[in-house]
């Protein structure tokens, strides 16, 4: 079976094919193009405008590189939510167009199973799985006794992790996307200067609050001279990624326990954070649980994870109608 | 993505001060008394300053059960309580032609409608689509958990804000 994966839920347009034999056999994502291809040219923005432009040539040019017709699928996977409204519905109504016309079964992803299941693409799961799912939208722990069977055990309060690593980073003067550029500056930072909090560590229930991490890094980065010298944003990045990082870990851990898992996965874009990915390894090591980070190409929004998921529940023989409509905001569901 | 320029704290005749978190969100539940519907509250004020956390308490005030998160990413979240609540956030918005990105249009109309409210953080974009606006600006203090919370409106500030502002800590 081959499953044509489309995601539009956010900024990157992405489009993948997954096919049963060969696994992921093609994952283009817009802002990885190169811009002077001819089916790219549109640099993401907050529109879905740029999904409408750069989706349907972006098919045609897998397509036409795998020398593949749409009749040669067997249905085709979107991002049905949660996510931007009118970004969403260019992916979900592109298709149900091609499905449609093609006679192609529909399948709408959920798209934190979507960065779930990207973890299955590294390698065979380790089930049942306590996976945190970080990125610049969403915090949460979900509990997966098995593929298609989901629980989200708890979520952040106010700001989702990816948020708490841009904003420090802006009050730090790095560039955006802040957790790529808070893991470079802490590199040669030094730990024990400067001491942030780790709220609700002692909460029974898996929370997360960051929000106050960005008074603590401005507080504490009122105290220096301006502009901040390099050793003294390496050592702020170093702390604000410690203090982020040992709450993730630690609630990933705890979730781990209570539900008895025997692995633990990362899935999102803060998935891709170096002292995030060292850090669980570590502490699965030291619990005896299985982990395997991700690869970086799939921390971030990708049409491999939702073709994947999209053949997961083809494979158990469902899909969906073409009523089949985009949501916003709604946790992660079992379909089986 | 970027800070927005500040309005001056000169330009606001109403101050009280916030001497914790809780005290910020209770501040929004006692502004949500005030609201009956079709009113816009603007949210100003730099990273960290209590925005999402006064609209938290403002959503709990209108017996919004949902949980309460940082907009920033998702742009807009509408929520059910006594009257619907739309929580704006423009953080990552660059110009006026992402604006149609949340579906303003569908918002303001539903705002203007009477059963809805608008809790706007980062609202620069949006000014010249709001004649009629509560402004509020919240500033870190002095003291380290403490916020000067400023309020002004456009055309004028209503006159229950004006008394909410009058019986809190001054400034």
């Amino acid at each position: 079976m081959r499953v044509l994966g489309i995601e539009t839920s956010c900024d990157d347009t992405s489009v993948a094919l997954y096919d049963e034999a060969r696994g992921v056999v093609a994952n283009l994502v817009s802002s990885q193009l190169d811009l002077h291809e001819p089916f790219g040219g549109v640099v993401p923005e907050l529109a879905s405008r740029a999904h409408l432009v750069n989706l349907l040539p972006m098919i045609d040019h897998l397509l036409a590189r795998q020398s593949l017709r749409l009749r040669d699928l067997d249905g085709v996977a979107v991002t049905a939510g949660p996510g931007l409204i009118g970004a969403l519905l260019v992916g979900l109504s592109t298709a149900k167009a091609i499905a449609f016309g093609a006679g192609l079964k529909l399948i709408g992803v959920h798209h934190i199973e979507g960065h779930i299941l990207a973890n299955a693409l590294s390698g065979p799961l380790v089930l049942p799985a306590a996976v945190l799912v970080v990125s610049g939208g969403h915090t949460e722990v979900v509990m997966m006794e098995a593929v298609g069977r989901y629980e989200r055990l708890g979520a952040t309060l106010d700001d989702a992790a990816g948020e708490a690593f841009d904003k420090t980073a802006q009050l730090l003067g790095l560039p955006y996307p802040g957790g790529p550029a808070i893991d470079r500056a802490a590199e040669g930072g030094r730990s024990g200067r400067f001491r942030f909090p780790r709220p609700m560590l002692d909460d029974a229930r898996v929370v997360f609050s960051f929000s106050g991490l960005k008074t603590a890094v401005r507080l504490a980065a009122a105290g220096l001279p301006r502009p901040l010298s390099p050793e003294d944003v390496a050592d702020l990045a170093r702390e604000t990624q410690e203090a982020i990082v040992e709450v993730l870990v630690a609630r990933l851990l705890q979730a781990a326990r209570q539900r008895r898992a025997r692995a633990v996965y990362l899935a999102g874009g803060v998935a891709a954070n170096r002292r995030l990915r060292a850090a669980t390894a570590a502490a699965a090591r030291d619990a005896g649980l299985h982990f395997l980070p991700l690869q970086p190409a799939y921390c971030t929004d990708n049409a491999a994870m939702i073709a994947y998921a999209g053949w997961c529940r083809l494979a158990h023989g469902q899909a969906d109608g073409w009523d089949l409509d985009s949501f916003a905001r709604a946790p992660v569901v079992s379909w089986r | 993505m970027r800070e927005q320029p500040l309005p001056s704290p000169d330009e606001f005749a109403c101050c009280l001060r916030c001497d914790s978190p809780h005290a910020t969100s209770a501040l929004g539940e006692r502004a949500a008394t005030i609201l009956r519907g079709g009113e816009t509250v603007l949210l100003w004020g730099p990273l960290g300053a209590g925005k999402t956390l006064f609209a938290k308490g403002l959503c709990r005030g209108l017996g919004v059960t949902d949980e309460i998160v940082s907009p920033t990413f998702t742009l807009a979240c509408r929520y059910e309580g006594r009257l619907v609540v739309h929580h704006l956030d423009f953080f990552r918005l660059d110009s006026e032609a992402d604006l149609a990105e949340v579906g303003i249009d569908g918002v303001i109309e539903e705002v203007e409608g009477g059963n809805a409210v608008m809790v706007v953080e980062w609202p620069l974009l949006l000014l010249p689509l709001l004649p009629r606006r509560v402004e509020l600006l919240a500033m870190p203090g002095p003291g380290e958990q403490e916020r000067l919370w400023r309020a002004r409106g456009q055309p004028a500030l209503p006159e229950p804000w004006r008394r909410l502002f009058a019986g809190g800590v001054p400034c």
